[in-house]
């Protein structure tokens, strides 16, 4: 009952055979890729530690089932970008030193490129709206606002 | 202990094999030897772990004057493995970006006590100095003897030492180091953890000398982070692991009486280990082990309620009989002064038990052997975590071997704890390595928790309206129910499941700000815990161990005192402080915010969204805070919008100025979230808040507007700790302020929209 399924993740092609293909895609992309930097945190969509972008839409992958993935281009936050090029929320990221342990990384930084592709002058309130119901335990909230400030220019 | 040179020798002899520990990353970045275990097979060469009193054991110079710091505590995440770098680079007249930290592996640093009460730099820092300074002296003597010349007559720079008018005479470190030993001994103080202590002859740098020390020097860290590259100890993989997910009882005390092992025939590879109260699924594959878990059909005992309701907690307290009881500090005769007081004021505070939640439920990687065994943990005491497994699997200390990896960032005694025990009786059991990571339920119901409790203040004033005399008691839970860390079995899940007994030890504290009031007693009391064993209401320590309990109640009470005596908040607290560190931090706070003497309430507004300010002040260790929070509230919701904190903070010598910002931004925002929503729910037979949803904490839109900080540098004083101390005075500031704005006093954490919404109606 194996079911091979075929998607693309960081402009790699993959496929991967499942027993279930309700599995979701975090364990595909940990277990089956061996591409770790989506985190399980809490596998309910809660907290955004497994964020991906699916074809651009930033995704919980601790929930969807890796058969509806099947055609579909995943970015992790590995693919983003890289040292020498990375994306401007990166970039403000580090300038502002603006995560902890970094495990809920993922989260929100894949949600914050979707949200200033979306809206690239986003006001504070704007952004605090796009960043709701993502979770930080260690308490970066201000320097990540003030980092996803310096991509969009808001006072 | 075993024998110092050997180990010194073997760890070496491990670094000069390829450079396994330590190849493979970027100056500055921290590094733990996982990757190099995992790539060269695991426990295959176990180590007894660095001797204290070698400087061999604190620094190594590669030959190319590399210089390797190693740090027996460890950096969950604020970046202390930079200031620890920085204090290295700084003795050792090496640039910042030459120095890389190794930390948090008990084969290759001494433990000096992992993370543990803010004192990464104020303990952990002080001996790595003294190593530097010792190593940078020792370095000096070689090319002295090298070039013919006296030490006095040698200059340094960047890690190049030359005679001083002749810079043609000059060797590198890496020259002087010859066979990359140091081979010096310490003297050292013989104890283990935080008090770990090992100094040379070296004389360390004045403040006058520094300037690496002091500088705002970014986390390399980060960069690997945003990139998606930083490896966590869920991403440790062996050759053959198993992936296990352990079952917690639906209710608490329950224990298996029978399993359907058929009911998950048909998941590959699945498989069953139960032991007295201890149930886990296996499977080689991750997804595969978790349908095990919620597949397995259990037959569980049905126990007795193990709790009371949660409405009773704090009447269960007030009426439980106390096991133990100490008076911290008694100065004058409070209880004689008060009798005799013109007026006394009286009020009750009441602080619920809080999950560690730690982001990420915990995850350990076990590969215990029948002679040898070793993990990978995210815990903050991966020295005391080998004990721990040492004593559950029977193995000698020396055959097993702990390795820090970062995890979901650790605040106190969280779950990774509980996870190493488990994955080692299962790596034991199964006879393979296994990888255990919680659910989030796991994490969230089942980690140790900080206590609930219920603190009274008294406070008496004489007939001239002078305050004469304050009593402070405290009734609670323990904050060591479970001891924090996990070198004991009995202080974890699997070892008191699997009928190892337990390890209660009553203690709680008190308040810490030295006011001077003539007649002042400090108490408190703890009670038995709800339930002896395996309980998921275990009192443990979490971020500022009863600190922000202590302090909401007893500066909330300062806060009473002073409208009672029609006093300005600010002036009152003055008034009763003599230490000049402390008056200065509440002036700075008090300054910089733009304060205005008045009492408090005293200006209440009329519309259904209001403003408040508040005062707290906090002294733990030898850090001194003050934080002022200036709230928004409004009436109709019982909404509250922390707008503006000013945080006034003297640490003694700052090592990283940014550094310690980001870090008091942290912990004003984990403040705020404990002040403002968390509370553990429970029912008699267990935890009901098992998630984000039912365990809420801060959200984004909750941060504050602004968070505005005055570090006082006092370059002359210790490097005391910031990890900690300004999460303590965040619930009383906010208590005060919400006071202030609506003149309804909140006593009792946390302040739910509901709550409010209650207290003002």
């Amino acid at each position: 009952m194996a079911t091979r399924i075929a998607f693309h993740v960081d402009g790699v092609a993959h496929d991967v055979t499942v027993d279930d293909p309700n599995m979701p895609l975090l364990y595909a992309l940990r277990d089956e890729l061996g591409l770790d930097n989506p985190h399980f945190g809490c596998g309910l969509e809660q907290c955004g530690a497994c964020t991906v972008h699916v074809d651009g839409v930033p995704t919980r992958s601790c929930t969807a089932p890796v058969s509806e993935i099947a055609g579909t281009a995943v970015t992790t936050l590995a693919g983003l970008g890289t040292p020498e090029h990375p994306h401007p929320i990166q970039r403000a990221f580090i300038d502002e030193q603006a995560t902890f342990c970094g495990y809920c990384i993922n989260g929100w930084i894949m949600t914050a490129v979707a949200l200033v592709a979306e809206k690239p002058h986003a006001t504070e309130a704007e952004i605090r709206d796009g960043l709701a119901g993502l979770k930080c335990r260690c308490g970066a909230h201000m320097a990540m606002i003030r980092a996803v400030k310096r991509v969009t220019g808001a006072a | 202990m075993t024998d110092l040179r050997n180990s010194s020798v073997s760890r070496r002899a491990l670094l000069g094999g390829g450079g396994a520990l330590v190849v493979g990353f970027a100056a500055g970045l921290p590094t733990s030897s996982a990757g190099a275990a995992v790539a060269t097979g695991a426990g295959s060469k176990i180590l007894p772990g660095p001797a204290p009193d070698q400087l061999d054991s604190w620094i190594a110079v590669r030959q190319d004057g590399a210089v390797v710091a190693y740090f027996g505590k460890m950096d969950p995440g604020q970046g202390v493995y930079v200031a620890i770098a920085q204090i290295v680079a700084e003795e050792l007249d090496v640039p910042f970006d030459r120095v890389s930290v190794v930390m948090g592996d008990s084969a290759t640093s001494a433990n000096q006590g992992g993370a543990s009460g803010s004192t990464g730099i104020e303990r952990g820092g002080v001996t790595l100095r003294y190593a530097a300074a010792e190593a940078r002296r020792v370095l000096l003597d070689r090319a002295a003897q090298r070039f013919g010349v006296a030490v006095d007559e040698l200059v340094v720079a960047r890690g190049v030492v030359s005679v001083r008018g002749d810079p043609a005479r000059q060797a590198g470190y890496g020259e002087l180091i010859g066979d990359g030993r140091f081979d010096v001994a310490l003297q050292w103080n013989g104890q283990y953890g935080n008090t770990l202590l090992a100094k040379g002859r070296a004389v360390p740098k004045r403040p006058e000398e520094y300037r690496i020390v002091g500088t705002s020097i970014p986390r390399p860290d980060i960069v690997a982070k945003v990139f998606g590259r930083q490896k966590f100890v869920t991403d440790i993989r062996l050759p053959g692991m198993l992936h296990a997910r352990v079952i917690r009882p639906p209710a608490v005390g329950a224990v298996p009486v029978a399993v359907d092992e058929s009911s998950i025939a048909a998941i590959p590879g699945a498989r069953v280990v139960r032991r007295a109260g201890v149930l886990a699924v296996l499977a080689p594959k991750e997804w595969d082990a978790i349908r095990a878990m919620r597949a397995l059909t259990v037959t569980w005992s049905q126990p007795g309620p193990a709790f009371p309701e949660q409405a009773a907690l704090f009447d269960h307290l007030r009426g439980a009989t106390p096991v133990a009881h100490k008076v911290e500090r008694a100065d004058g005769d409070a209880a004689t002064a008060l009798a005799g007081a013109a007026r006394v004021v009286t009020a009750e505070y009441e602080w619920p038990f809080q999950a560690h939640a730690s982001l990420g439920p915990a995850c350990v990687v076990a590969d215990v052997r029948s002679d040898q065994a070793t993990i990978w943990t995210g815990t903050q005491k991966p020295h005391f975590a080998r004990e721990g497994v040492a004593k559950l699997t029977g193995l000698p200390l020396g055959a097993v071997r702990s390795i820090w990896v970062s995890g979901p960032g650790c605040y106190g005694r969280n779950d990774a704890g509980d996870a190493a025990m488990d994955a080692a009786f299962l790596s034991q059991t199964v006879g393979a390595p296994v990888r255990v990571q919680y659910m989030r339920q796991d994490g969230t119901a089942w980690d140790p928790k900080g206590p609930a409790s219920v603190h009274r203040g008294q406070g008496g004033f004489d007939t001239e309206g002078k305050l004469v005399a304050v009593a402070f008691d405290t009734i609670g839970f323990s904050r060591t129910e479970v001891d924090s860390n996990e070198s004991d079995p009995r202080d974890t899940l699997a070892g008191q499941l699997l009928g190892m007994g337990t390890h209660f030890q009553p203690a709680f504290g008190a308040p810490g700000e030295a006011y001077v009031v003539p007649n002042r007693r400090l108490a408190w009391s703890v009670v038995a815990p709800l339930h002896d064993v395996a309980s998921p209401l275990r009192g443990a320590h979490l971020r500022d161990p009863v600190g922000p309990q202590l302090n909401f109640a007893s500066e909330s009470f300062m806060d009473e005192l002073a409208a009672a005596a029609g006093a300005d908040p600010v002036e009152f607290r003055l008034a009763h402080l003599t230490t000049p560190r402390g008056i200065a931090v509440i002036r700075a706070a008090a300054e910089r915010y733009g304060w205005t003497p008045r009492r408090a309430a005293s200006a209440v507004g009329t519309g259904n969204v209001v403003t408040g300010r508040g005062i707290a002040y906090a002294q733990r260790s030898a850090t001194l805070v003050a934080v002022i929070a200036e709230v928004e509230v409004e009436r109709a919701s019982g909404q509250v919008r922390a707008r503006r904190f000013v945080v006034a903070h003297d640490c003694g010598l700052v090592i990283n100025p940014e550094g310690t910002r980001r870090t008091i931004e942290g912990n004003i925002v984990h403040g705020l979230s404990r002040a403002m929503w968390e509370e553990v729910v429970f029912d008699p037979h267990g935890v009901t808040s098992v998630d984000w949803a039912s365990y809420p904490i801060l959200e984004i839109a909750d941060a504050p507007v602004a968070i505005d900080i005055v570090l006082l540098d006092r370059p002359h004083e210790i490097a005391a700790g910031a990890g900690e101390a300004s999460t303590r005075p965040v619930a009383a500031a906010m208590a005060n302020a919400i006071f202030d704005a609506t003149g309804v006093r909140l006593r009792r954490a946390p302040f739910t929209p509901k709550r409010v919404r209650a207290a003002l109606a």
